[in-house]
């Protein structure tokens, strides 16, 4: 829940949006939010990039969905700065060992790490990320996957010391924030080949949106999905009793509720000290990246037969 | 007739009337996952085995633990090699509990186990094999991958 809280999803971004309209642009007390988020294009944002140089320290506004897990929890009994910003040294650390790459629920990732009880001592596994939780050194990732038909989630650690090496081997999203519904799906739908090569793409485009719906297998299910608000589902029948509870359960009111909203996030002001922090150490390690797969891609010539 | 009746009416139901249990204790319903004769025609008839003792002092079972399974009327043992509560991070949790049976002196009743079993247990069932006990070890040897 709290990496859901800690990000506005874009239905809560888009009411405020509307409801900042009616105020003026310029209300202070909605501060925890971008004003400028939707309406700043792609290119505005390419130019932010460049502006590292100028030594201005500001992270885009994408680095909130792209490093989620360097925002402190939303609720103040489990904050302490120090202990936050000690955190952050230790992530920086790690990251400058080994390349996590940037990845979003629904993407497709394979996890090299070291394991004492495999047979060569190396244990790879790949799958589809289905939920993205914790902040700080805490923050872990689940993949799933279905070999011989038989269905298999392993959670891991992202700042884990025994992981060798992280591969997003297709970058998109789904539609939803969490795609825990593929346990009760057919096994198809979670099933990835583990010699799956990574794709190349384009790191300027925005990132795909996989708008795959799934079907659900018949009930008995393992979470009531009817009362879940669900978009990568098709539709689906409940029975009268679940369907009436689903609907005496449902809170619409609770998209308004701005107090609720606001102790859900981190602040606009908050999430800039943060990344500022990092930004610049998060820029060189991603500029390595991406010379490092130019590198690799030009070593790879055909050789002329 | 109504003793016929409800024969044909048990046999034809195609579901379970007990919940499902949350972990591994008595009564627990398992799935055989090697191609031993007496698990298979089990798996098929949709008779799975029941748990009806676990060989550890918490009467729960963990991953690699000996379980005491009732099959075809038939007393076997077994080891847990794949389960669905949450495990550790790094551990793999299945969509179903899987055992594989054995006898009492550890031998697989099969030969080949047809879905992977979770790295882990080579440590488990390693130290879980005394001396001059049954050998677990054994199992490791017929399962077709590792995760």
């Amino acid at each position: 829940m709290a990496s859901v809280g800690r990000i506005l999803s874009h239905d809560i971004r888009q009411n405020i949006q509307n409801f900042k309209s009616l105020f003026g642009k310029d209300c202070r007390w909605l501060s925890s939010q971008a004003i400028e988020t939707q309406a700043k294009s792609s290119k505005e944002n390419a130019d932010d990039k460049r502006k590292v140089d100028d030594r201005e320290n500001t992270a885009p506004l994408e680095f909130r969905f792209k490093y989620p897990e360097f925002l402190p929890d939303p609720n103040a009994a489990y904050r302490n700065s120090t202990r936050e910003r000690l955190e952050r040294m230790d992530m920086m650390a790690r990251r400058a060992h080994i390349d996590i790459p940037t990845f979003y629920v629904g993407s497709i990732l394979a996890v090299t790490l070291s394991d004492s009880h495999a047979v060569g001592k190396t244990n790879r596994f790949v799958g589809i990320c289905i939920e993205r939780k914790g902040c700080g050194l805490r923050a872990s990732f689940r993949l799933r996957n279905a070999i011989d038909k038989q269905g298999m989630e392993v959670v891991y650690n992202m700042y884990d010391p025994t992981i060798q090496k992280v591969e997003c081997l297709r970058l998109e999203k789904r539609l939803d924030d969490k795609l825990l519904y593929l346990r009760d799906c057919p096994i198809e739908y979670s099933t990835f080949p583990f010699d799956m090569e990574p794709e190349l793409i384009d790191e300027t485009a925005p990132v795909r949106i996989n708008t795959l719906k799934v079907p659900l297998k018949p009930p008995p299910w393992l979470e009531r999905w009817e009362r879940q608000d669900l978009k990568g589902v098709q539709e689906f029948e409940v029975n009268e009793k679940r369907r009436r509870k689903a609907e005496k359960h449902k809170t619409p009111w609770e998209e308004f509720d701005l107090m609720k909203i606001y102790r859900q996030t981190i602040p606009m002001e908050d999430q800039k000290d943060i990344f500022a922090e990092v930004y610049s150490d998060l820029h060189k390690l991603e500029i390595t990246r991406r010379k490092m797969a130019r590198k690799r891609k030009f070593n790879r010539p055909d050789k002329p037969t | 007739m109504a003793l016929c009746g409800s024969k044909i009416n048990v046999m034809s139901r195609g579901f379970h009337t007990t919940p499902v249990a949350q972990e591994i204790r008595k009564m627990a319903r398992l799935r055989v996952v090697d191609n031993s004769e007496i698990g298979k025609s089990a798996m098929l008839e949709g008779k799975p085995p029941r748990c009806i003792h676990v060989y550890n002092k918490r009467g729960v079972g963990f991953l690699g633990d000996k379980v005491l399974l009732a099959i075809k009327g038939e007393k076997k043992k077994a080891i847990l090699v794949g389960l669905k509560q949450n495990q550790s991070p790094r551990i793999p949790k299945f969509d179903s509990n899987n055992v594989v049976l054995i006898n009492d002196e550890g031998t697989p009743l099969g030969t080949r186990i047809h879905v992977p079993i979770p790295h882990i247990l080579r440590t488990l069932l390693q130290e879980k094999t005394q001396t001059k006990g049954a050998d677990y070890t054994k199992l490791l040897a017929i399962a077709s991958r590792y995760v």
